[in-house]
C-alpha cells in the first residue's frame, strides 16, 4: 500500500531547531501535516520556511528537534524519506542548460525507470503541462510560469506521497499564478501530500486546508484559514469621507459599530477599521455595510469605503506586535 | 521568442484528466544501482557539452598549443632536435595538460552546486555519490579527447612511439583513470571554496608545482638534491615515467604500481572528504 493511501499524519515534526552562526533560523518549530490533504507555511521572508522544508526534505540535518514523514526519520532514515518526498524549490530546481525533455528523462532514470519508461513518462508530462512544444528547448529560455511548470512535473514524476513547494508562485503574474494553483489541486485530489509554503496570506486561503504561521522560526499561529482569518479580524474597512473635519465623529462611531480600533490615515479624509467578523467573509460585509449605514444614519458622506481581505501584514501585527488582541479575540 | 512563450502559456489550462492520468500511481520502479545512477549523470554532462560545446576549447586548443610550444621551445636546447626531443617530451606534455585541464572539474562543481537543481538531486533516493562520479565521467571523455588531440599534433609532428598502438592506448587509459582518481582533489575545493576565483587559483597553486617540478621536461639528475627529493615522491612524475614507459614498450611495472597505488589513495581520501561536503551543503 502507497503511504498516501494510509490515513493519519503526513508530517509530523516537534522542536525542529536549525542555526547558521548565531542565528536561528528555525527555532523549536512544530508542525502536524494531516495526510492528504494542502498544507499551508505562512511567513515573511527570512521567516524560516525555506529552512525548514530542506529539513523535513533531508537537504539539512536539523540541530535539534525531530521529524517523521509518514512516520520515517529524517534524521535515521534519510534514504527512506527520500524515496516518500519531492521538492520544488525556491528557485527552480531544474537544469537551465538542458531542454525540458532532457530534465524529465534524466530524472526518470534516477528515479528508476529504464530508459524508454523514462522517455515516455517526460513525453506524458510535457503533454499534460502543456510544455510539449517547448521540450526541444533550453530551460533557460523558457518563461518563469513554464519553468515552474515543469519543476512541478519533474517533482511529480514518481506520484510523491508527500511535494514540497517552496513558495511555488512568488515572481509569476496572475495567470501562471492561477494554473500553479488548479495544478496543486488536481495534485492533492490524487492523493498526494503537499506542504507549500507562501508569503500571501490569499494564497494559503485558497489551496490549504490549513495553516501555520511562522515567524523568526517558531509557530506563532495554526489552524484553518477560517479560525485564522478570525484571530485577527475578517479584514479591513476602508473609508473615505467627503468632508474631512467630519473625521472624529466617524471614528467614534466606527469603533463603537465594530467594536475595534480605528486608524486614522495619513489622508486626512480617510480611516481604516479592522473587521472583526468570526472568520466568516459574509459576517464581515454584514458588518461593514451596518458601519456604514450608521455613517449615512449620522449625516457623514462617504464618498469612497472599500473592504479588504486581512493582508498578510496585519495578520502578522496582530499575531506578534499585538498579542493582546488576540487573546481578546 | 517571448511570442511563443506568450502563446504557450495562453494556451495551457491544467486539465484534470491529462494530470490525473500522469499522477495515477503507478508501481515504484526499483532504485536505479550506483552504476546505473552514475552513468546517468554521465550522460548530463554529456549534454551539457552538446549545448555548450565551447566548453571544449580547452581540451582541444589549449593541449595544442602547449604540445607546439614545448617541443620548439625546448626541443633544440635540450636534445638537440625537436623531433628527437618530441619522443622524450610527448608522453610528459601529455600527462601534463590533461592534469592541468582536471581543475575545471572543481570550477564546473562550485558553479553548479548553487544552483536549485541540486537541491532536487540530493532528495533522490540514490547513491549519493553518483553526482559527482557522473562529472568525472563527462570529465574522463574530456580527458581522452584531450590526449587524442596531442596524439595526433605529436605524430603528425614525428612522434613514434615504441610501444605501438597498444602501449599508446595503455598509456591514455593509465593517465586517463589516475586523472579520474586526481580530480577528487578539485570536487573537494569545488565544494569547500566558495567562488570559481578561489577555486581557480587554489589548483594553479597545486598544479603548478606538481606538472612543473617534475620529469615532464628534463630527466630529473641535473636538479639539485632537495629538488629531486621532491621529484621523487611528486605523484605526476611517476605517472609520467609510467606513462612514457607504456608508450615506448618497455612497461615499468613499479612505477605503475605507484600510479595505482597512489590513485586508489587519492580517491579513498578525497572521495570521502568530498562526500563529506557534498551531504554538509
Amino acid at each position: 500500500m502507497r503511504e498516501s493511501e494510509k490515513t493519519g499524519l503526513a508530517i509530523e515534526a516537534s522542536g525542529l531547531v536549525k542555526a547558521f552562526g548565531g542565528n536561528r533560523a528555525v527555532d523549536g518549530l512544530d508542525l502536524r501535516v494531516p495526510a492528504g490533504t494542502v498544507y499551508g507555511v505562512l511567513g515573511p521572508n527570512g521567516a524560516g520556511k525555506t529552512t525548514a522544508v530542506k529539513m523535513l526534505a533531508t537537504l539539512l540535518r536539523p540541530d535539534g528537534g525531530e521529524a517523521r514523514i509518514f512516520g520515517r526519520d529524517v534524521i535515521r532514515e534519510p534514504d527512506a524519506v527520500r524515496g516518500l518526498v519531492s521538492l520544488t524549490g525556491q528557485y527552480a530546481s531544474v537544469d537551465e542548460d538542458m531542454t525540458g525533455w532532457e530534465n524529465l528523462v534524466l530524472l526518470g532514470r534516477l528515479l528508476g525507470h529504464r530508459k524508454p519508461a523514462a522517455r515516455d513518462r517526460a513525453a506524458q508530462l510535457l503533454e499534460a503541462f502543456g510544455l510539449t512544444d517547448a521540450g526541444a528547448r533550453q530551460v533557460k529560455t523558457y518563461s518563469g510560469g513554464m519553468r515552474r511548470r515543469l519543476d512541478i512535473a519533474a517533482s511529480i514524476l514518481n506520484t510523491p506521497d508527500v511535494l514540497f513547494l517552496d513558495e511555488p508562485t512568488t515572481g509569476l503574474d496572475p495567470r501562471s499564478r492561477n494554473q500553479v494553483w488548479d495544478i496543486v489541486r488536481i495534485v492533492v485530489a490524487h492523493g498526494t501530500t503537499v506542504l507549500l509554503t507562501t508569503q500571501y496570506l490569499d494564497e494559503a486561503d485558497r489551496l490549504a486546508g490549513r495553516i501555520a504561521v511562522i515567524d523568526h522560526g517558531r509557530l506563532i499561529a495554526e489552524g484553518t484559514p477560517g479560525q485564522l482569518k478570525a484571530s485577527v479580524g475578517a479584514g479591513s474597512v476602508h473609508v473615505r469621507l467627503r468632508d474631512p473635519s467630519q473625521r472624529s465623529e466617524a471614528e467614534l462611531l466606527l469603533a463603537k459599530e465594530l467594536n475595534a480600533p480605528v486608524l486614522l490615515d495619513a489622508d486626512p479624509s480617510a480611516l481604516t477599521a479592522r473587521v472583526p467578523g468570526d472568520g466568516a467573509d459574509h459576517v464581515a460585509a454584514e458588518q461593514a455595510s451596518r458601519a456604514l449605514a450608521e455613517l449615512a444614519a449620522a449625516g457623514i458622506a462617504v464618498s469612497d469605503f472599500s473592504l479588504g481581505q486581512p493582508s498578510l501584514d496585519e495578520v502578522f501585527l496582530a499575531l506578534t506586535d499585538r498579542p493582546a488582541e488576540k487573546t481578546a479575540a | 521568442m517571448s511570442a511563443i512563450t506568450a502563446e504557450t502559456s495562453t494556451v495551457y489550462v491544467p486539465a484534470p484528466e491529462a494530470l490525473g492520468a500522469v499522477l495515477a500511481p503507478g508501481a515504484r520502479p526499483p532504485r536505479p544501482s550506483a552504476l546505473s545512477a552514475s552513468m546517468t549523470f554521465g550522460w548530463r554532462a554529456m549534454l551539457k557539452i552538446k549545448h555548450v560545446p565551447e566548453q571544449l576549447f580547452d581540451v582541444t586548443a589549449f593541449p595544442i598549443m602547449m604540445t607546439l610550444m614545448f617541443t620548439y621551445l625546448f626541443g633544440g636546447a635540450i636534445a638537440g632536435s625537436t623531433t628527437e626531443y618530441l619522443q622524450f617530451v610527448l608522453p610528459g606534455i601529455m600527462v601534463m595538460s590533461v592534469v592541468m585541464i582536471t581543475m575545471y572539474t572543481g570550477v564546473a562543481v562550485n558553479s553548479d552546486i548553487e544552483k536549485g537543481v541540486f537541491d532536487r538531486f540530493r532528495t533522490l533516493p540514490i547513491w549519493r555519490p553518483s553526482t559527482m562520479v557522473g562529472y568525472l565521467l563527462g570529465d574522463m571523455l574530456r580527458y581522452t579527447l584531450a590526449s587524442t588531440v596531442i596524439l595526433t599534433v605529436g605524430l603528425i609532428l614525428g612522434f613514434r612511439p615504441a610501444g605501438g598502438p597498444a602501449g599508446v592506448i595503455a598509456g591514455i587509459a593509465l593517465l586517463v583513470g589516475f586523472s579520474f582518481a586526481f580530480s577528487w582533489i578539485w570536487t573537494m575545493f569545488g565544494l569547500m571554496l566558495r567562488s570559481e576565483k578561489s577555486v581557480m587559483g587554489v589548483s594553479m597553486l597545486v598544479l603548478f608545482p606538481l606538472t612543473f617540478l617534475s620529469n615532464v621536461f628534463v630527466s630529473p639528475e641535473t636538479m639539485p638534491g632537495f629538488l629531486q627529493a621532491f621529484v621523487g615522491v611528486n605523484p605526476v612524475a611517476h605517472l609520467v615515467a609510467a606513462v612514457r614507459s607504456l608508450m615506448a614498450g618497455t612497461p615499468d611495472n613499479g612505477e605503475i604500481t605507484w600510479v595505482l597505488t597512489s590513485g586508489a589513495l587519492l580517491i579513498v581520501i578525497f572521495g570521502a572528504l568530498t562526500m563529506r561536503l557534498y551531504n554538509r551543503k
